[in-house]
């Protein structure tokens, strides 16, 4: 018993390395996918056909339903992506800096993404493309902090100095994410406060936020996916010069 | 503490033999505040608005151009790498160096910010509120500029991606800066703004020096 509790911590660790984390991964991409879609159908009927209609805001709030999930991911894959970067530059595990830069692009696109249906959303409740709220502007500085992790990863040449510089600037940026989370509360603007929360029971109707629930586990799996799809991509990269890269399948073609 | 001091001296004393670069940062500030006026138009109601956030702003960007030296010339020749195998904590000769950049880059801005208030036909109120926003905010864009200065140490292309990386960090700055100024013309409260620039000073103060020595570290690896 004991000695298969240390095997299967073994195992776990086993996985810090590219070499035995690759064909893993490359495993459980489908499944993610697969729920992706599961997710995302059952998400979009709900949101689409079972939500009722906004009694303010008509049928306009339902860009909610990729609006929220879409906000969600964008703080919080910079969390997680600041974490591996932690990871990486403590413990020097160089599978952790890789992780956080697959990470990246996945973010700022969920921020680019929050922003761009807040836009949408805001036209015709706010009658304005943007505005300078503070939730709004705290994001797009989340955007910029992605684009200035990608941007200076990408700008040095050494991996190892661009992995550990990268992973400062992820995490002095991780004091934005609070102030995004609570600006809300903090600035009474424009933007509307939170509809959900852990504390007090939801102020929407229960269809409303099983389709926003739905929806943001199809984001979840979806980056979780992606994550995964890169990170094979970038290992393949990092690890070219190795042996058991080039005695893949894939790549002996 | 006397590295501190050392390292300041030594930082002035390049800066002094050397004075052109400092000036042009200063010039730049001038300029692109005096350029506002002649982009927007001279009506004197609407100057006196933006005049918190043209003069925060050209603040901002001043202090950028100054930042790419911060460590640079001390990389190239292969200072900054004794520094960091010396004895000494390396920790308090980058706060000097940062101390040094903001006596030369910061410091003088206070000094030229009146003049500017002054053109934007500020009153003696929002002219002392926008000294001591200055005051407060100028070393927190010092402290936070070093970090990215550090990390873009010999990048290619390091002055544009520095911008990149800082600017957005320096934002909660420009608004504090900006919005007590604006505040203080309109009748309003300001001691909360100066509470939360304070704030980030010393947060800013506390945790800057290791971020950059770390980043520095890093680079000369």
């Amino acid at each position: 018993m004991n000695d298969l509790t240390n095997k299967s911590w073994l195992n776990w660790f086993r996985l810090a390395s590219p070499s035995a984390f690759y064909p893993v991964a490359g495993k459980l991409i489908p499944f993610f996918w697969v729920l992706t879609v599961a997710f995302g159908l059952a998400g979009l009927w709900v949101s689409f056909f079972v939500a009722p209609v906004d009694a303010v805001q008509g049928q306009g709030y339902r860009i909610i339903f990729v609006h929220v999930p879409a906000s969600w991911m964008s703080m919080f894959l910079y969390m997680i992506m600041a974490a591996w970067a932690g990871i990486g530059l403590v413990f020097n595990t160089r599978l952790s800096a890789m992780m956080a830069q697959a990470i990246a692009p996945i973010g700022a696109v969920m921020a680019f993404l929050s922003l761009w249906t807040g836009a949408f959303w805001g036209k015709p409740m706010w009658g304005a493309w943007w505005v300078w709220d503070a939730r709004l502007t705290s994001e797009l500085i989340l955007f910029f902090l992605y684009l200035g992790f990608i941007a200076l990863q990408a700008s040095i040449d050494q991996v190892r100095r661009a992995d550990k510089a990268g992973a400062i600037l992820a995490l002095v940026g991780v004091v934005n994410v609070p102030i995004i989370y609570f600006s809300v509360k903090w600035w009474n603007t424009l933007h509307q406060g939170a509809s959900v929360s852990m504390t007090k029971s939801s102020s929407m109707a229960h269809t409303m936020l099983w389709g926003m629930l739905l929806m943001a586990l199809c984001f979840w799996m979806y980056a979780i996916a992606m994550t995964l799809m890169r990170v094979r991509v970038i290992i393949l990269e990092r690890e070219s010069h190795t042996d058991w890269v080039q005695n893949l399948k894939e790549v002996k073609g | 503490m006397n590295a501190f001091f050392m390292i300041v001296q030594r930082d002035l004393l390049l800066v002094m033999r050397r004075k052109s670069e400092v000036l042009t940062a200063l010039f730049f500030f001038v300029i692109v505040t005096s350029l506002f006026p002649l982009g927007i138009g001279a009506d004197a109601a609407l100057l006196r608005k933006i005049a918190p956030g043209v003069i925060w702003v050209s603040a901002l960007l001043a202090t950028l151009l100054g930042l790419q030296r911060l460590f640079a010339s001390d990389y190239q020749d292969g200072t900054l790498e004794q520094l960091a195998l010396s004895p000494r904590s390396f920790v308090v000769l980058v706060l000097g160096k940062i101390t040094a950049h903001w006596l030369v880059c910061g410091l003088p801005l206070l000094i030229l910010a009146p003049m500017i208030g002054l053109q934007f036909d500020l009153d003696s109120a929002s002219l002392e509120t926008l000294l001591l926003t200055l005051l407060l905010g100028t070393p927190v864009l010092s402290l936070i500029g070093s970090i990215g200065a550090a990390l873009t140490l010999g990048v290619r292309g390091g002055g544009a991606l520095m911008s990149l990386l800082v600017l957005p960090l320096y934002i909660p700055v420009l608004i504090f800066g900006a919005g007590a100024v604006y505040a203080k013309s309109v009748g309003l409260d300001v001691a909360g703004h100066f509470s939360l620039l304070g704030a980030l000073l010393i947060l800013a103060l506390a945790f800057v020096p290791w971020v950059s020595a770390a980043a520095l570290r890093i680079a000369i690896e």
